[in-house]
């Protein structure tokens, strides 16, 4: 061999072996010597995620045994069931509450019933809503790190004094639907200046239109879209955009900023009330920290009266994927996020109110939303309603979020929409229902 | 040194690039292949079903209004982009002063990344405050809702693709360049004109050009999806904007149904081979190589 391709042999060689031992140690999942390390996969980024970080310190530093290994990443729920497949999941994943069943009948998960009893992290421990959304009959797939619940913001300086309180605000759709009709103002060529209110902002959750008129998506265990609670609910939707018309919606939300920016709709007051989240407070104290508002829960129909102090929840939640590796010591850290200081001042950092059934006084005094003992109260109303238990539930959260922006639009009737989304989701419910049964 | 040495150290050279391709091409090839005939949702074994995810395609409401939205688009984008691409690699050709700068100029926007650019154009397209619409109620227009009128959203991603024709510019600014210039001073001895120059001079010379562009921009047509993916979320409005690779992706990736996205993923390349060869097919009689 001659002396070139010896020393090119050489480099090969010392390339190859110092990749295999700095590979090793780059993708080692030892952060800390002489504890076991669980990797914790989160997709917040930004402040909501240090604060989550502060937490991971807390509980790595209140005991010497487990070591948490924080990474806050993006696309945590495809890159988890990705990383599942490949055989080397992280041992704590956070997502979100509505993938929870997908993940589940994926057999994505593991079962955390066992752990969660032997802890004392039963359905009594959390405002019942909040734990049932993620249980199915006996088996409980996560637990929750924040939650929500979304109530109607409104803003004082937009509506008629007799109705700017909390107290006298509309309790019903009529009513608010009356106030709409008497605070928004449109210029005569017919462009909106200011809405009442709008069913498509922030366009969030547009599976929640048809029970908040009490409809079930899910009848009798199988994905119902055109019922008649739902086709009420699209014609009320209709009804706005009939009323100013869809090309002057659709010009006047292409000017909306975002959320998460002073060109706010609610913010730079282009409507005077609003659908959103305990979250909503946050952006209002950074973006505009003078602006007066309120929130009620969203009014309910007339002739629904059972219907009243309905809310949507929402949940971020840990799991452990099927295969995490040491899913005992990650159910510890899970644990140590459930108990009540922790997760009190992780839900007050977020701006959210607390899953936990108690509630310390503190926290609500302390709490920068001064609207959160209402957040909490919706959380526990009978009429609080979550995400169908359902891996399928995207396919339908999907699809009527299509029919809306159908109506929306006036590309369709209330009924030919919702019949259409019908159609489609019995086909693909077919399939996905033999996909489950075949895996 | 023999040749068998030769071909050894041959290899050795070529070894990058036949394991990439085996284990970064063919593989994942085949295993889609193979893989578009089962139900997989990656945490399983795959399930041989045989043809019933190319069957359930062909009953698949969405997946056809996102086929035709694709076509659409095709149609729409590729003589569009076409068009300006050829007419301002003409005027790139011209001899002036300062060209240099003019090419770099017009070359710039292709290289602004793909998502940078959804998002400029969000604001430029938009009904309200968009500067397109501004510009266009100077002039007496009453201006549609690009970005929030289902008539019209289409519309807005093929206007975007234009922007896009910097790379093909450049080829044919590259083409127009090799056409001998002696071709343009026997046709100005005959007193031809500008347009008879460039319908009977330039077009034929660089038509190998044309066919190769034409060919890569069907394919970028038809697996767009980070300009719609970025602008319209959900193919929103009503999925008017709802593309092909935007419907495969939400199957692999949010439906979890790799199976079904592979299907998909063969069927697109059928489209673009049968679209590809009708392009060769036509160009037979209309592209003139200089062999010939």
């Amino acid at each position: 061999m001659r002396p070139q391709s010896k020393l090119a042999l050489l480099i090969v060689l010392i390339l190859t072996v110092g990749a295999a031992v700095l590979g090793e140690r780059v993708v080692s999942r030892e952060a800390s010597p002489g504890r076991v390390t669980v990797v914790y996969w989160e997709k917040w980024t930004g402040q909501e995620g240090e604060e989550m970080r502060k937490v991971v310190d807390a509980f790595n530093r209140s005991q010497d045994r487990i070591f948490v290994k924080y990474l806050s990443i993006s696309g945590v729920d495809q890159k988890t069931i990705l990383a599942s497949g490949g055989g080397n999941p992280p041992d704590v994943a956070g997502i979100w509450q509505e993938q929870v069943f997908q993940f589940a009948d994926l057999g994505a998960l593991t079962d955390l019933t066992a752990m969660a009893n032997a802890a004392g992290l039963t359905r009594d421990y959390y405002i019942p809503a909040y734990y049932d959304a993620l249980s199915e009959g006996e088996t409980l797939w996560a637990l929750p790190s924040t939650p929500a619940s979304i109530g109607l913001h409104v803003r004082p300086d937009l509506v008629p004094s007799e109705v700017a309180t909390p107290e006298t605000f509309p309790e019903t759709i009529e009513e608010l639907d009356a106030l709409n009709d008497r605070i928004s103002k449109q210029n005569a060529d017919g462009s909106l200046v200011m809405a009442g209110f709008l069913p498509s902002n922030p366009g969030w959750w547009h599976w929640g239109w048809g029970p908040l008129f009490g409809a079930d998506l899910f009848k009798g265990g199988n994905p119902t879209l055109n019922g008649p609670e739902t086709v009420r609910a699209f014609e009320w939707i209709a009804r706005y955009s009939k009323k100013f018309g869809p090309q002057a919606v659709q010009n006047f939300q292409s000017g909306f900023g975002n959320f998460a920016s002073p060109q706010d709709p609610f913010m730079t007051g282009k409507v005077a009330t609003e659908i959103n989240g305990v979250w909503k407070a946050n952006y209002i104290r950074v973006y505009q920290p003078d602006l007066k508002w309120f929130a009620v829960p969203m009014p309910y129909p007339k002739d629904r009266p059972d219907l009243k102090g309905h809310s949507l929840l929402s949940q971020d939640v840990l799991v452990i994927p099927r295969g995490a590796k040491r899913a005992k010591e990650a159910f510890e850290f899970i644990a140590f996020v459930q108990r009540q200081d922790v997760m009190e001042g992780l839900c007050s950092a977020h701006g959210k109110n607390s899953p936990l059934n108690e509630v310390s006084e503190a926290f609500f005094e302390n709490h920068p939303n001064k609207a959160i003992r209402l957040f909490d109260q919706l959380a526990r109303s009978p009429n609080a309603i979550y995400p169908s238990r359902s891996g399928f539930f995207p396919r339908v959260s999907g699809e009527l979020a299509n029919a809306f922006q159908e109506v929306n639009t006036g590309l369709k009737t209330p009924k030919q929409a919702l019949d259409d989304a019908q159609a489609r989701i019995d086909g693909l419910w077919k399939t996905y229902r033999e996909q489950v049964a075949r895996s | 040194m023999n040749s068998r040495h030769e071909a050894r150290i041959g290899i050795l050279f070529a070894l990058p690039w036949i394991l990439g391709f085996v284990l970064l091409l063919a593989y994942p090839l085949v295993f889609s292949l193979v893989t578009s005939f089962t139900n997989f949702s990656v945490l399983r074994e795959p399930k041989w079903i045989g043809l019933s995810n190319y069957q359930e395609l062909m009953s698949d409401g969405v997946f056809l209004t996102a086929l035709q939205n694709t076509l659409l688009y095709t149609i729409g984008a590729v003589p569009l982009g076409t068009v300006l691409a050829i007419a301002l690699a003409m005027l790139l050709n011209a001899k002036v002063k300062g060209m240099a700068v003019y090419r770099t100029l017009l070359f710039l926007p292709t290289l602004v990344p793909m998502v940078a650019q959804a998002t400029l154009f969000l604001w430029v397209f938009n009904g309200d405050y968009g500067l397109l619409n501004a510009a266009l109620r100077g002039i007496g227009f009453s201006p549609p809702n690009w970005l929030g009128d289902p008539a019209w959203a289409k519309w807005t991603l093929i206007l975007i693709a234009a922007w896009g024709c910097g790379q093909a510019m450049l080829i044919y600014l590259a083409g127009l360049q090799d056409v001998p210039a002696n071709l343009y001073e026997a046709a100005d001895l005959d007193g031809a004109k500008l347009w008879h120059k460039t319908r009977h001079i330039t077009l034929p010379m660089i038509s190998p050009v044309i066919l190769f562009n034409v060919i890569m921009a069907i394919i970028g047509s038809i697996q767009v999806f980070a300009v719609p993916q970025v602008m319209f979320p959900g193919g929103a409005p009503a999925r008017s904007t709802y593309m092909f690779a935007m419907y495969l992706y939400d199957n692999a990736f949010l439906y979890q149904r790799m199976g079904y996205a592979s299907a998909m993923g063969w069927v697109m390349f059928l489209i673009i081979l049968a679209l590809t060869l009708a392009a060769l097919r036509l160009s037979e009689r209309h592209v003139h190589y200089e062999t010939q």
